[in-house]
């Protein structure tokens, strides 16, 4: 037996057995990654909206600085929020640190960058569109804003499966932060970094394969639902 | 959701005295460039408006930038605007609706395209924008998505969206530069129609037969500058007061 055909075959195993550690690990890998997503689209679209429709001193900056932005290291996040929520750290009151909460912060910090600067890409080739009916309809940047936000909601709901897509598959901001404790900030990520490390490496492939077919499910059933949307509007 | 139109109306809310009121509009010493070239120099002109005005004259004259700019949607280099004795303001402009050459439409349904600009509860707008609709004869559209609809049916919605916020002043750029003659003359007739009930109207067109239809009047613009303004339409087409404008009614390319 190949080690594939052998992870293939555990991975079906524990899918079906109704592993308990790989179904709490798949559904902490969902709430967390789900909730990060949720709250980056939401101040993400806002920035993307505001940086697409506002002209101001310094914009091409900030676009600049957000661009670069995408391409943020996780481990250098994690280290970040980790510095913050450590005991000593400004927010250490909180007692966030090895906590689900904790790796929501990183996570939405990390794809924060990367939802805004996408979603200002598209609204900005949405305003171009609308720019002039939406003067002559003597709109508000406000108004203009919420227009091209709902105008984009297609082509943003690409945005936010990019942002979703990166944050699941992430695994040093949330092994940081997290600390990998089974049954409280366990995800597929970090046990498949554990596993792999432990040398059980048909667990770390079956965990991974699992990880896989979840995100592959997830895309397929937003990209349908974008796309029957989608037809019903534009057809 | 969007910020009351002080002249929004909806259908049955007759504003009759509207209908009596004249618009004076008042250009002078309007300049524009783009890049090294003067595109409107020194323009003035002078209308007092109780109808259809006609803009018109070849391509290149600078119609739909002239349009633009006393719609205040480009700022003049130079020079003065002014609406009823009032510099162009925002206030102005939401008294004012333009229709485009090319219908820019929302990617929601024919009817929600309208209730977009409608500042009524929502069950109001949603009757209001179907008699719009039936103005131009697209009631029966209302659900369909608006990017669906064949190139007459956009630019009739984008007609019937500019009118669904009661403007005063309708600025109408080529809107039927690619239709078909039946889209054309329904195109017309609605525009026409409100104009008979108080709508001052200018349109820019480089068709001289669609303008000694619609026309009330006729502003001729050729190369950046009006060239003749005729208060009465059948006499610029009759008796031309300038050479320009009778070679670009014979039919003769002005170059």
């Amino acid at each position: 037996m190949t080690p594939f055909s052998e992870a293939l075959g555990l991975a079906f195993k524990l899918v079906f057995t109704g592993d308990e550690a790989l179904y709490s690990a798949v559904a902490l890998s969902l709430r967390v990654s789900i909730t990060a997503t949720a709250v980056a689209c939401f101040l993400g679209f806002l920035i993307g909206g505001l940086l697409a429709v506002k002209r101001f001193t310094g914009r091409s900056i900030v676009i600049a600085a957000l661009n670069s932005l995408m391409g943020l290291p996780p481990v250098v996040v994690g280290l970040v929020v980790y510095l913050y929520l450590s005991r000593s750290g400004p927010l250490g009151f909180l007692g966030l640190l090895y906590t689900p909460t904790a790796m929501i912060i990183a996570q939405t910090l990390l794809i924060l960058p990367i939802v805004a600067a996408m979603s200002r890409q598209v609204l900005e080739d949405l305003h171009l569109e609308y720019d002039e009916q939406f003067r002559s309809l003597s709109l508000t940047s406000r108004e203009t804003v919420q227009a091209i936000l709902w105008e984009g909601r297609f082509a943003l709901v690409t945005v936010a499966l990019a942002g979703l897509g990166r944050a699941i598959a992430e695994v040093g901001a949330v092994m940081i932060v997290g600390g990998n404790i089974d049954n409280l900030t366990r995800v597929m990520t970090t046990a498949i970094a554990l596993e792999t490390s432990r040398g059980d490496l048909p667990l770390a492939m079956a965990l991974g394969i699992v990880l896989l077919t979840l995100a592959l499910v997830l895309n397929a059933a937003v990209q349908g639902l974008r796309e029957t949307t989608y037809r019903a509007s534009h057809v | 959701m969007f910020k009351a139109r002080p002249s929004i109306r909806l259908v049955g809310d007759v504003d009759d005295t509207a209908a009596q009121q004249s618009t004076t509009l008042e250009v002078s010493g309007l300049c524009l460039s783009r890049g090294s070239k003067q595109v409107i120099s020194d323009l003035g002109l002078n209308i007092r408006h109780t109808g259809l005005a006609v803009i018109m004259g070849p391509n290149g004259a600078g119609k739909s930038l002239f349009l633009r700019l006393i719609h205040g949607l480009i700022q003049p280099d130079a020079g003065t605007i002014r609406w009823n004795g009032q510099p162009m303001s925002d206030r102005i402009r939401l008294r004012q609706a333009m229709v485009f050459q090319k219908p820019v439409l929302l990617r929601r349904s024919a009817r929600a395209n309208i209730e977009f600009v409608l500042g009524a509860p929502r069950l109001r707008a949603r009757h209001a924008a179907i008699e719009f609709l039936d103005r131009v004869g697209l009631a029966d559209k209302a659900a369909q998505p608006a990017h669906s609809l064949s190139g007459g049916e956009k630019q009739r919605l984008s007609l019937a969206r500019a009118l669904a916020t009661a403007p005063e002043v309708l600025l109408l750029d080529e809107p039927t530069a690619n239709l078909d003659p039946a889209s054309t003359l329904t195109v017309e007739k609605v525009v026409q129609n409100a104009s008979a009930t108080g709508t001052r109207v200018v349109w820019v067109t480089h068709d001289r037969f669609q303008a000694e239809r619609i026309a009330e009047q006729v502003v001729f613009m050729d190369r950046g500058k009006v060239v003749e303004h005729a208060p009465a339409a059948h006499t610029f087409f009759e008796r031309p007061a300038s050479a320009r404008a009778a070679s670009y009614l014979a039919g003769k390319i002005l170059c």
